[in-house]
């Protein structure tokens, strides 16, 4: 079969193409595409290359604070952002350990994004980041809260004529801190289990505010804002932790599968919350 | 369009007329029509590192990278490294140190390695152990890979 490769200029023309060819796929680093088309998993008629769209290729930071990530920034680009600071840290580090050095060089945080899975490591560090998502269809662009972006595993709110075009991140206060904690087989692999925190203090160095996703635990990103608001005011103490952890826990919902039975991974989850509250904690000097 | 197109890649330095159909990656044209074979064929799948090649200066897996997106860009395989018959001083050193083993993986650990020592000439055990820590060597020879850039970087580390 022959397989017909546009290289569009810009996301306008790119959203065109789309259109004029509804069973075509858009290609960002391609570090997951490409390897299930080379599996006989996929086969799209036609591929949309974004490698020429220049404006969906860098990371800026607005006036009001905000910082927006282009959908083609690779994810070696975000690791080595002096931008991303404070509560963002939790986006750098996660863009860290994806994979392998050769994989980070090329695979974008578009991509890795709309493919929607829950094993991803950027994925749960947008939800603990309050991220939104910027989504152009032919006509209009939309934005979807990070949280309400994945519906289920590989799933997310994109319809079929619509491109990830950019990541928004909302004002990081100065006293804001972001850890991601995973844990892999071994370096380079998908988590096991991994848990993205952001913590903001209050004036009165009081826990102000507090996120908490979980990557490889369910379908989706896992985030329990009850079990955040028990933490809210407080100092992060181990008993009040090891409470939110448990009650996370309770909303998981992970896989059996090579890379751990859904079983290790429920015991798993509550340690790990612990291990990246601790590290936040440290960083924020509580 | 309904046949493979025809565009120039720039490889190690020369410009090479090709045909490829839009899903073709770059490691099936450089093996298949252009017969450099340096860059292997291990997994498919972006794991294994064997199929690693420098584009713009930085290592890539080429079976994961569509041949068509690599217009105008400069592409860099194990074969080029060599100049006017003399090897590369990572080359040479993989060979002084004894680095080979069954030699599959060795062309990707060559090239993750150089794209290192180029920015960083000084590189440390540690960053030379997370370059290459997406190469996978079968015979388990690590040591003396590592070793081997060590030889380069002046930093003997298993002395």
């Amino acid at each position: 079969m022959v397989v017909t490769l546009h290289r569009p200029n810009s996301a306008h023309e790119a959203l065109r193409l789309k259109v004029e060819h509804s069973e075509s796929m858009f290609l960002a680093g391609g570090q997951t595409l490409v390897a299930m088309m080379n599996a006989d998993l996929i086969e799209p008629a036609a591929l949309i290359s974004l490698e020429n769209v220049s404006e969906l290729k860098d990371i800026e930071k607005k006036q009001d604070g905000s910082i927006r990530i282009g959908a083609m920034v690779r994810h070696a680009q975000i690791t080595a952002s002096d931008m991303l600071r404070d509560a963002h840290t939790v986006i750098r580090g996660a863009a860290s350990v994806i994979a392998h050095p050769a994989i980070r060089n090329i695979g974008t945080i578009g991509g890795a994004v709309s493919h929607g899975d829950p094993n991803s490591d950027l994925c749960p560090a947008l939800v603990a980041a309050d991220a939104r998502i910027e989504v152009t269809g032919p006509n209009q662009s939309r934005e979807i809260s990070a949280t309400e972006f994945f519906l289920d595993y590989l799933t997310t709110e994109l319809e079929g004529n619509e491109l990830l075009t950019a990541i928004i991140l909302p004002r990081a206060s100065a006293h804001s801190w972001g850890h991601y904690e995973k844990f892999a087989r071994v370096e380079g692999d998908y988590a096991t289990t991994s848990v993205a925190v952001t913590l903001a203090l209050n004036e009165n160095r009081m826990v102000d505010q507090l996120r908490i996703a979980l990557g490889a635990s369910g379908a989706t990103p896992i985030r329990v804002p009850s079990a955040e608001n028990e933490l809210q005011g407080g100092i992060l103490d181990a008993a009040s932790v090891t409470e939110a952890a448990n009650k996370i826990l309770a909303a998981c919902d992970p896989l059996d599968d090579v890379r751990g039975s859904s079983d290790y991974r429920r015991i798993l989850i509550p340690r790990l919350i612990k291990k990246a509250v601790t590290k936040v904690r440290t960083l924020a000097d509580l | 369009m309904t046949e493979a197109e025809q565009f120039d890649l720039n490889i190690n330095g020369e410009v090479y007329p090709v045909r490829a159909d839009g899903a073709a990656t770059l490691l099936n044209i450089l093996r298949e029509q252009l017969g450099l074979t340096g860059a292997k064929c291990g997994c498919n799948q972006g794991l294994c590192g064997a199929c690693n090649v420098l584009i713009d200066g930085q290592a890539v897996r080429s079976c994961l990278v569509i041949a068509g997106t690599c217009i105008d860009r400069e592409i860099e395989t194990i074969e080029g490294l060599e100049k006017d018959g003399e090897l590369s001083s990572v080359q040479q050193a993989f060979l002084d140190t004894g680095a080979v083993q069954c030699g599959f993986c060795i062309p990707g650990m060559v090239l993750s390695a150089t794209a290192l020592l180029r920015e960083n000439p000084k590189a440390g055990v540690e960053e030379i152990r997370d370059a290459i820590s997406g190469n996978l060597c079968r015979c388990s020879g690590y040591v003396k890979v590592v070793d081997a850039v060590c030889r380069v970087t002046k930093n003997q580390a298993y002395d």
